[in-house]
């Protein structure tokens, strides 16, 4: 069996091992356009930082694909797919065949059409080259202007005030972290950011790059405001990597689709990680889940699938850990819902800088924030995971020490003993 | 608020270079001795709280706990001793009877400690138990007047009969006054050891109907928890008239300790405080005691021994002959020195008789009046260790009974505090907290370890006196000799003096 | 594999597992009092016992044969062990993100602040055994050996389809 990957990221290296628990001979082929093994793409603002070093940025140990028996071509760009003659076409024209195939080509950064994007000092901020570019610019005092307030913004911003670069971002919504937090618990962590120095311009975004002799000079936001600054970073968002697909006969939306063995409409073909569509259990659609745990699980399903075994992608959700400046936040689910039919359950401490909130739906928890008060949070993304009615026991769900001594003693003794 | 008198019996010393503030000691002690103080972030302790148990000193992994006598000295004086002041401050305070848990602690004579043991010399050689047989089993009950054997076979019917492997039952211990996790500790150690626990006026918890074969029910005062299933449930049936820490009144279980569990075992409401009247008021004569013993007979279709447990008092030879003619198989006498999960502290430490000098004259008396085959005598009242039990059989019980050395192989410290119902080694207590923290498991292999280390030491001693069945060992006075005594208790206890 | 199984109806809530796995994880594994008390940092258990008057229990990783925490890990420090079945943590690579407490549904896994930010978590004294070279450890973790009451117990999952 040959096993063709494009993708070396989470859940490409999901897929080996997916693939490897069941078929030990089968030729792996792996192609990845960027020429490092695989690396774990949320570390890059850590690198950017400096605290992680560059031997530890690597996903897998450095033997991995030795010992799983991967040939993989490093810096190989695929460009096209022939589905139909089960073949992909590389960028240098060479062609190779698959009898299973797996797209893990994840997301690619929005690019808005801001005027002055193509000055040079404006970039996006995803892959180690982007961090190691930046890092080599980077000097005590840079003016920085990031675009977007979401996680890759604020956590290059972070990297970034750690280099003491002097940092504002703009942000069209009217809150920091829109996609994870509500409005108190964003105002908190703006708070935080804003005593490291950084500065906010929020219902508000970048109209235009400008620029002197193709370099950066500044940035004239949408309120006619003008910013000085030496760098802009792109952060608004990633969508799917649909280059390669647009031309085949895959289906996809707004990722590919796929079903709950991670195949996609084609035969043989398998999609996972942030490219695809995958079953989200809170939603209960299909959906981009472009997070690290979902683009391994999903991959590693994938693999197993591909290799003939059987596993099922149960579902999963929208969840991020995520943090600055010693300021921690766990987040899963809907956390502010737009919809009827949701209970929502808040305890705060501001002089805690905590935010706890809990979002039921039938008697189901379907989403939390947990800020600055993390430990143990694990066991509301277990009761969403496991959809457990968690009506009998609602009331300790916000407390700082929840934990199974409050669950009913059937469901604890079900969870923590020995089962026969 | 007037100023008390009381002054702490304890003090807690800690040392503080050893003491990593893990606060075990903090969560184990149900007095609250300890504590912790979060702004000073450290353990603190109030010595007028501690009842020396050494749960904490036990528990404390870097052992830097001690207890001591609190150093505070009241003016020497051979009358009024600080123990005697204190009592009168507190009653002062109170208005109350004074409490207490165990047996007394007063410097009575021992009598066991004033009884020596004989050994085999030449002419009688002794017994090596580890290379021959050396027989422990007993049976109690009521024995034929006449043994005839037909054919190898035993001709006379013989009465209903309890078998023990060894010669040693635990003692009545109601739940209630102990908790659950010490009967089945209990329990299972009778199933494993061949002998027998016995249910105290507490009924009979249904997690322990399985031991029923190794179960002796009472039926007290107060009936509490008894009905068919219960009086059937048992291998024998006690009637407790009396009891050895607390002669002349009943059984007395607060209120706080009757949870759902003891509510229904007992057959009370919950909460409701058990108090056993003095004495059975179906019983004021032999004869009303022959009715009672009969009932229970009728009732288990004459199938289980019937025991008449009464409490070692002054006449205890006529009471006991009384009682073997009621109708009784076995006769169980309790010593003053026995236990108790609460008494009034004057009645514990000057009722009753030492349980030597009543086993000696109750055999005795029986043996004068020619029915000592009639019933079993089985004794208790402070068997400390196994010579105790060899001297026991030696003045004439066929078996003793043993709770307060089965209590402190289960953890229990002597702190004399059963009675508040806060034993932090989860025994004389019913607070679920402290009752789990008695795994029944280690509880029942303690206990049964207690008594397998008895049994090697009484077969060894045995057989040191050239004796190699332990029913040979009964009533034989021989086999003892007197120290220290005067000729009036030599005589009671009908031995000779050391040297004779 | 072997894994601690705590028995609820017998833990009185001591926590001496937790002050035994603090020290078993200290700078001095053999030495409670130089652990707690000469050691800079506050050893942190493994073990944590939840605890109110009636009920109690101690409760570390469960080391799941499909550990979320694994898949979830974004440095790849988190690792299931395929011989010992023992999930562990490389707390070199760990960055101390708490995706791991994000995913673990026993809440098992805790954060190690001091220092070099790290998600702490139950190793099964494996770890320890290998640094102190005394075997005992490896044998049955110390929570286990050190319960009072046989509240812990170090034994053999029966599940279906597990060997």
């Amino acid at each position: 069996m040959d096993y063709v990957i494009i993708g070396n990221s989470a859940a490409g290296i999901g897929a080996v091992e997916g693939i490897r628990s069941v078929d030990r001979v089968g030729k792996i082929a792996l192609f990845s356009r960027e020429p490092y093994p695989a690396y774990s793409r949320p570390l890059i603002s850590y690198y950017l930082s400096g605290k992680v070093a560059p031997e530890t940025m690597y996903y897998r140990d450095p033997d991995f694909y030795l010992r799983l028996q991967v040939e993989a071509s490093l810096g190989r760009e695929v460009q096209a797919l022939k589905l139909e003659d089960k073949t992909i076409e590389l960028s240098t024209g060479d062609k190779v065949p698959f009898d299973r195939l797996l797209i893990a080509t994840g997301g690619k950064p929005i690019t808005p059409p801001i005027p002055g994007r193509e000055y040079s000092g404006v970039s996006t901020f995803l892959t180690w080259d982007d961090a190691k570019d930046l890092g080599e610019e980077l000097f005590p005092g840079i003016k920085v202007v990031v675009i977007g307030a979401g996680l890759i913004g604020l956590k290059a911003t972070e990297a970034l005030v750690k280099r003491e670069a002097t940092v504002t971002v703009a942000e069209l919504s009217n809150r920091i972290l829109s996609a994870i937090l509500d409005e108190d618990s964003a105002r908190i962590v703006q708070t935080h950011l804003e005593e490291q120095g950084v500065k906010f311009q929020l219902n508000n975004t970048v109209a235009e790059i400008l620029g002197e002799e193709g370099k950066v000079t500044g940035v004239r936001l949408q309120n006619g405001e003008e910013l000085e600054c030496d760098r802009v970073i792109l952060a608004i968002g990633v969508r799917p990597n649909l280059d390669l697909v647009r031309d085949t006969e895959l289906k996809f939306n707004q990722g590919i689709l796929v079903n709950s063995h991670m195949a996609t409409s084609v035969d043989d073909v398998f999609a996972a990680g942030d490219v695809s569509e995958g079953y989200d259990k809170i939603y209960q659609e299909n959906r981009v889940l472009p997070i690290l745990p979902n683009a391994y699980k999903q991959g590693f399903t994938a693999g197993v699938n591909m290799a003939g075994g059987s596993s099922e992608f149960q579902g999963g959700f929208a969840m991020n850990a995520i943090g600055f400046f010693d300021l921690p936040m766990l987040t899963a689910g809907i956390i502010k819902p737009t919809t009827p039919g949701f209970q929502e359950y808040i305890r705060l401490d501001p002089g805690k800088q905590s935010y706890k909130k809990i979002v039921l739906r039938a008697g189901k928890l379907v989403g939390y924030i947990a800020l600055n008060t993390v430990d143990r949070a694990g066991i509301l993304t277990g009761l969403m995971d496991q959809e457990v009615d968690v009506t009998p026991f609602q009331e300790h769900l916000l407390k700082e020490d929840f934990g199974y001594i409050h669950f009913p003693k059937e469901l604890r003794s079900q969870r923590l003993s020995l089962r026969k | 608020m007037t100023l008390s008198m009381n002054t702490p019996d304890f003090l807690i010393e800690r040392n503080r270079e050893r003491c990593i503030n893990c606060q075990v000691c903090v969560r184990q002690c149900a007095n609250e001795a300890h504590g912790w103080d979060a702004e000073e972030e450290k353990i603190f302790s109030q010595d007028a709280l501690c009842v020396n148990c050494h749960r904490c000193v036990t528990m404390c992994p870097t052992h830097s706990l001690s207890i001591r006598k609190f150093p505070l000295e009241f003016r020497e004086n051979a009358n009024w001793t600080a123990s005697t002041m204190k009592a009168i401050y507190k009653q002062a305070e109170t208005g109350g009877i004074l409490l207490t848990g165990m047996g007394t602690d007063r410097p009575y004579p021992v009598y066991w400690d004033q009884l020596l043991l004989n050994a085999s010399q030449v002419t009688n050689p002794s017994i090596d138990p580890l290379r021959e047989p050396m027989e422990l089993k007993t049976f109690l009950g009521r024995k034929p007047e006449q043994l005839r054997v037909i054919n190898g076979k035993l001709a006379e019917a013989l009465p209903p009969q309890l078998e023990l492997d060894l010669p040693i039952m635990f003692s009545a211990m109601s739940f209630g006054s102990i908790s659950l996790n010490v009967a089945k500790s209990l329990a299972q150690a009778a199933e494993t050891l061949g002998t027998f626990y016995n249910t105290g006026e507490g009924g009979l918890h249904e997690d322990l109907y399985k031991y029923g074969k190794n179960t002796i029910v009472q039926v007290a005062s107060g009936r509490f928890g008894v009905h068919s299933e219960y009086l059937n449930a048992g291998a024998a049936i006690e009637i407790k008239i009396g009891q050895g820490a607390k002669p002349g009144i009943g059984g007395h279980l607060p209120g706080e300790k009757v949870g759902v569990e003891v509510s229904r075992t007992r057959m009370i409401p919950e909460q409701s405080d058990a108090i056993s009247p003095a004495p059975h008021h179906d019983i004021y004569s032999i004869e009303d005691l022959t009715q009672l013993i009969f009932s229970l007979k009728e009732a288990t279709n004459y199938e289980k021994p019937v025991i008449v447990k009464i409490a070692a008092v002054h006449n205890v030879s006529a009471i006991a002959s009384g009682i073997a003619r009621a109708g009784a198989d076995i006769i169980a006498i309790d010593g003053f020195r026995g236990g108790t999960g609460a008494a009034p502290l004057r009645t514990r430490d000057s009722v009753g008789i030492p349980i030597e000098l009543a086993l000696a004259a109750v055999d005795s008396r029986l043996r004068e009046e020619g029915i000592r085959n009639q019933v079993s005598l089985v004794v208790g009242g402070s068997i400390r260790n196994s010579t105790d039990i060899i001297k026991a059989i030696a003045l004439g019980a066929d078996a003793v009974y043993v709770a307060s050395s089965a209590l402190l192989a289960l953890g229990c410290h002597m702190c004399q505090k059963c009675y508040t119902g806060k034993c932090n080694w989860g025994i004389a207590t019913q607070r679920p907290e402290l009752v789990k923290r008695l795994n029944p498991e280690i509880g029942a292999e303690r206990a049964t370890n207690l008594l397998k280390a008895w049994e090697h030491e009484v077969k060894e001693i045995l057989g040191g006196m050239g004796i190699n069945a332990i029913e040979s060992l009964c009533g034989n006075r021989l086999m003892l000799r007197g120290i220290g005594l005067s000729d009036r208790e030599l005589n009671i206890l009908g031995v000779l003096a050391a040297g004779e | 594999m072997k894994r601690v199984y705590a028995r609820e109806e017998v833990c009185m809530g001591c926590k001496l597992c937790e002050v035994y796995c603090a020290t078993a994880h200290s700078e001095y594994p053999l030495d409670l009092v130089k652990a707690f008390l000469k050691q800079k940092m506050k050893p942190l258990p493994r073990i944590l016992v939840e605890y109110n008057l009636s009920i109690s229990f101690a409760l570390q990783c469960r080391h799941c044969d499909e550990a979320p925490c694994t898949k979830a890990c974004i440095t790849g420090a988190m690792q299931k062990d395929s011989v010992t079945g023992i999930v562990s943590n490389d707390e070199r690579r760990c960055v101390g993100c708490w995706t791991c407490i994000l995913v673990c549904p026993f809440g098992a896994i805790g954060r190690d602040n001091q220092g070099h930010k790290v998600a702490s978590k139950c190793d099964l004294c494996s770890n320890v055994a290998d640094q102190t070279d005394t075997e005992s450890f490896s044998n049955v973790p110390v929570c286990v050996q050190n319960c009072p009451n046989r509240a812990l117990q170090f034994m053999d999952s029966v599940v279906e389809g597990e060997e």
